[in-house]
């Protein structure tokens, strides 16, 4: 199937990831990202049919807890790791664009 | 006398000071002075707190003398990896992201260490966010290796390595993603131990790859990494994913011995090794012959896959694990006009290279259109390497291969390509797969005087089998 | 399908809705910390390192919260299967992880339905479990977040258990959504998973909704409309946008799949300006919570557990009292009056005044009353049945029997009410009237007004004793007599 990685689909993955990336690194990127593709290609060598997907090494089920309510943390400490807070509040930039 | 006390294991220490040869404090004092000379050079820890060891350990003394009992790491000199959650000491995944946080909680494991009487030196140096094979990924510094400062201890344990290694530690913990415990424990000639996932809990090990993280010792023999393991093994109901079931008792299982236990040799992964790392694996074996295991040698060509799969299932879930550094909440936040400019600006800032490198290609293993082709590709080969690893259990107990195909790089060496670097780690990544635990015991040394280490592979839940094993490698090379 | 007559947007179209109804499990702890579920806290102070995200932080499921979810499936007639915990991933500020975990391809519930009262069945495709984010204060502009100078954040709903229950495009018009939440809003509350407050947003409504021609099989562009928090927002953004949507096709513009707010002020729909960018979120399957597989067992019994549901209610109505209204009987199905209804029903009390107490009486005592037992209220109505107490009486008896947890029957004694004795209320009748010759000869004059005086009196005389609808029987009759006398 070989999916040769562009530098398009570098900036798209960069974007989903909230990441900025120079045009050195885009570059930098392609060229190590397509070469752990062509290792990553070995998988589809064999067929795999056979094989369901396994997501998880652990075949548990239901490990849920009671309904009961436990202490948590203080205001005071979870606003003090806080880059930037307001009153009570964890404080953000505008969410949208400027108008 | 100071040399003497690091030389002590954790039974030889406890007997020291249940007979008042020597107190806590002087324990600690010199792990101080080998800390004072060795740290420079090695470049182990990130943090340090001697001084509130010192007066832990003076409690220790104290209620010792009213004739208290102590917990089973009482006075032991301990080092953490720094993706392990501490309220007493910042906790960074040696990642600018995080710098100086400190976590208003500690990992489930830190707390059943503190409950046993360990006592915590410092945080250890490790590949940013343990994401690497060497600890030169991190952002702080390097680290090196304790037999030639010119070359890296392995990783992302790194420093928990090195210091337990260089005796600036007695005991380590360390997270093992793809061999990160395991790798750097073969590196630096010490023993290190990766459990059946779910054995420990999770709780407050900054994830990396959820499905294939677990946390375990670096100690220096086979017996300290029984009774460590012990400590912080167990379900714990804040880790939906630890197993329910009592964990198995392995101090007292280790000299039950490897009589009559079938050992196979996994050929393809021996082939792919050094000369020397091949002789000292056949040592290693022949050890366990001499204990009276049966040797046989099989090939389990599917584990090749392994590597592949592990490098789109660890940072397709990285991805996801490493998106809640974002600026909002604590860590690091770089300036931006709109949520989304803050969170690139504080990520782009935040993350070293290699970090970056997985998380794109996370994303892009799970972006739209190509789910199928990579990650649940992937997902089929873990079943595929399950399986296999089955099928060798159906003739063998357990399994020997090498811990890493080479000894310890040099710095810098690798660091050009990832691609390389990635294969490090080519004979550990199929037990994180699987789930299964496996154990790097160390085989001597090659001719530069490098160590070697071989790695026991067992079937899940096989903790107790894989010990004895480990322990009849290490008297056999005594 | 009972077929329904349907008010389209325009005349010859119609519309197409599905519904995405989030609404807050009753839980008292998170979905998957212990932080409590609680509502108007200060903020951010009911948060710990998993509802907050923290470095290192493992979610564990609420058994509660799963429970809860089996009980609306199987209300939902659903499939309630062996699900799987996947994450969705994007970037948001209220969203502590910046994924949230929630279901995808295998949701606890799925393949359900609903009848409406109007007989209709609205198809339901899944009812999932998913995590609350936070909450976004804007400041500045208003307080909008399209003009905001910046926003503050309170993780205290962080976490909180959702069940996020999807309709199938079977929606046919605005006062029909209106009908599906309404009802669907019932369900939830009668198996007690929620508490079905809009107001306080435990209860949150999305819609998915296009138009076509009446007759056109497939479906057209859809627009979804967020977070409308109220019936009459639904209805109106509804409305407003079958009307917005047709007038476009007439107009021969080109409609946009995109994602709309409702701005209840200027009653219109408006496109959210976000910015562009593909949704892709990367979906995979949850690595921290093992999958959620109930045993049969455990469905079986809260199958039987099951509270009788509206729709059951409706349909047993409909058989013991064919012709009571729908508003009547929508009252009288209600959680508050159900219990009573149904229990002096079962007891042998006659159904229309079983239907009636409950209506009238039982509805504007319980808001201002403590605990009425259902067994209580059903002794009072077959004291009643029996012809024992007048309708005023009851009424009292009702009262007291709510507040006062004396038996009925000695209930009965305490308040005086003996047997209805007309000789006897007509003696203190007549002893009033004695009492106030003038207002006597105004009443017997025709002024209809002074008997609320005169009653009042002999209330007062007698209190309790007596029943106010007796009284005024009574006073009937000695005006009547008095008349007669004169003439
Ligand atoms: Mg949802
Ligand atoms: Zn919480």
């Amino acid at each position: 199937m070989t999916k040769q990685i562009d530098q398009a689909d570098v900036a798209h993955i960069a974007k989903l990831a909230r990441l900025s990336l120079s045009d050195q690194e885009l570059r930098e990127y392609e060229d190590t990202l397509s070469r752990i593709l062509e290792v990553i290609e070995v998988m589809n060598s064999g067929d795999l049919s056979a094989y369901p997907p396994m997501d998880h090494p652990l075949e548990t089920v239901n490990l849920l807890r009671d309904d009961a309510v436990q202490q948590g943390l203080d205001r005071e400490v979870v606003l003090g790791m806080a880059p930037s807070s307001e009153e009570d509040y964890f404080r953000v930039p505008r969410i949208l664009g400027a108008p | 006398m100071n040399d003497e006390i690091l030389d002590w294991g954790i039974a030889e220490l406890h007997r020291r000071l249940e007979a008042r040869e020597v107190s806590t404090v002087e324990v600690i004092d010199a792990y101080q002075e080998q800390i004072e000379i060795q740290e420079p050079e090695i470049g182990a820890f990130l943090t340090l707190d001697l001084d509130a060891a010192r007066s832990t350990a003076t409690a220790q003394d104290t209620r010792r003398s009213r004739g208290e009992t102590l917990g089973r790491m009482a006075g032991v000199p301990v080092a953490l990896k720094d993706n392990l959650c501490t309220t007493a000491f910042p906790t960074t995944a040696a990642s600018r992201i995080l710098e100086g946080w400190i976590p208003p909680y500690n990992a489930t494991v830190v707390d059943r260490l503190a409950d046993q009487d360990g006592i915590v030196l410092g945080k250890t140096n490790l590949d940013e966010f343990a994401m690497g094979s060497s600890t030169e990924n991190s952002a702080y510094k390097i680290t090196k290796n304790p037999y030639d400062l010119e070359r890296v201890p392995g990783g992302s344990s790194g420093g928990s390595a090195a210091a337990v290694a260089s005796r600036m530690a007695l005991v380590g913990l360390g997270s093992d993603t793809g061999g990160s415990i395991r790798q750097p424990a073969a590196l630096t000639g010490i023993v290190g131990f990766k459990p059946t996932y779910g054995r420990v809990s999770r709780y407050g090990l900054l994830a990396f790859a959820s499905s294939l993280d677990q946390i375990g010792p670096l100690t220096a023999s086979v017996e300290d990494a029984a009774l460590v393991a012990e400590c912080i093994m167990g379900h714990d109901p804040r880790d939906a994913t630890s197993l329910q079931e009592a964990s198995p008792l392995l101090l007292g299982a280790l000299t039950e011995g490897v009589r009559g236990i079938r050992v196979g040799i996994v050929t393809n992964l021996v082939e792919i090794a050094s000369p020397s790392i091949q002789a000292a694996l056949l040592r290693a074996a022949d050890a366990l012959a001499q204990a009276g295991a049966l040797i046989s040698e099989i090939s389990i060509d599917e584990l090749a896959f392994g590597l592949a799969a592990y490098y789109v299932v660890a940072p397709a879930e990285a991805s996801s694990n490493l998106a809640r550094y974002d600026g909002v909440r604590y860590g690091l936040r770089e300036p931006g006009a709109t949520v989304e400019e803050m969170m690139i600006a504080t990520r782009t800032k935040g993350f070293g290279p290699e970090v970056k490198r997985r998380i794109m290609l996370g994303t892009y293993a799970l972006s739209a259109g190509y789910y199928d082709a990579f990650y649940v590709t992937a997902q089929r080969v873990r079943s595929l390497v399950r399986s296999a690893f089955d099928r060798a259990y159906e003739s063998v107990d357990l399994l020997l291969t090498p811990t890493s195909p080479t000894t310890a790089f040099r710095i810098g060496e690798r660091s050009a390509d990832p691609v390389e670097m990635y294969r490090s780690d080519i004979c550990t990544i199929p037990s994180n797969l699987s789930g299964d635990p496996a154990l790097s015991v160390p085989a001597g040394a090659d001719p530069d005087g490098l160590p070697i280490g071989v790695q026991l592979l067992g079937p899940p839940r096989s903790e107790q089998l894989l010990f004895r094993g480990a322990y009849a490698v290490e008297e056999g090379l005594r | 399908m009972t077929q329904r007559a349907t008010a389209g947007p325009a005349k010859g179209w119609e519309y197409v809705i599905g519904l995405e109804v989030h609404t807050e499990l009753k839980t008292r702890s998170k979905l998957f910390c212990g932080c409590p579920n609680a509502f108007g806290e200060e903020p951010n102070t009911s948060i710990c390192p998993v509802c907050l995200g923290l470095p290192g932080s493992l979610p564990v499921m609420n058994a509660q919260a799963v429970d809860f979810a089996i009980r609306v499936g199987l209300a939902l007639n659903a499939t309630v299967q062996r699900s799987q915990f996947h994450r969705k991933n994007y970037f948001y500020p209220d969203m502590p992880k910046d994924y949230q975990i929630s279901q995808y391809d295998v949701p606890i519930n799925a393949n359900g339905y609903l009848e409406l009262p109007s007989g209709r069945v609205i198809g339901i495709e899944r009812a999932h479990l998913e995590e609350d984010t936070g909450k976004l204060v804007h400041r500045g502009g208003h307080g909008r977040i399209e003009s905001a100078a910046y926003s503050l954040i309170d993780y205290n709903r962080s976490g909180v258990p959702l069940l996020e229950i999807v309709s199938a495009p079977d929606i046919r018009d605005p006062e029909e959504a209106k009908e599906y939440v309404t009802e669907l809003r019932a369900i939830l509350v009668a198996v007690g998973a929620s508490d079905g407050r809009m107001e306080e947003g435990s209860l949150r409504v999305d819609a998915n909704v296009s138009v076509r021609p009446i007759g056109e099989a497939t479906f057209r562009t859809r627009v979804e409309i967020k977070n409308l928090n109220s019936l009459r927002s639904l209805v109106r953004a509804l409305t407003f946008e079958g009307h917005r949507q047709v007038q476009l096709y007439e107009n021969g513009e080109a409609m946009i799949q995109q994602t709309r707010f409702w701005d209840e002020e200027r009653s219109l729909t408006g496109a959210l300006r976000l910015k562009e960018e593909a949704n892709d979120y990367r979906y995979f399957p949850e690595p921290d919570l093992p999958p959620v597989a109930p045993d049969v067992e455990l469905i079986e019994e809260r199958r039987t557990e099951l509270p009788e549901l509206p729709s059951a209610r409706r349909g047993s109505i409909a058989m013991i009292l064919p012709e009571l209204s729908a508003d009547l009987r929508e009252t009288i199905i209600a959680d508050a009056c159900w219990p009573y209804f149904r229990s002096a029903v079962d007891a042998g009390i006659t159904p229309a005044r079983a239907a009636a107490r409950c209506a009238n009486e039982l509805t504007a005592l319980l808001p201002d009353i403590g605990v009425l037992a259902p067994e209580r209220f059903v002794e009072v109505l077959a004291i009643e049945d029996r012809g024992d107490l007048g309708a005023s009486q009851v009424k009292i008896l009702l009262r007291e029997a709510a507040s006062d947890p004396t038996p009925v029957k000695e209930l009965v004694t305490k308040l005086g009410f003996t047997a209805r004795d007309e000789d006897a209320m007509k003696a203190m009748v007549e002893e009033v009237v004695i009492r106030f010759p003038d207002e006597w000869g105004r009443y017997l004059g025709g002024d209809e007004k002074v008997a609320g005086f005169l009653l009042g009196q002999v209330m007062r005389q007698h209190g309790r004793q007596i029943s106010g609808a007796g009284a005024r029987q009574a006073l009937l009759a000695l005006a009547d007599e008095a008349r007669s006398g004169a003439e």
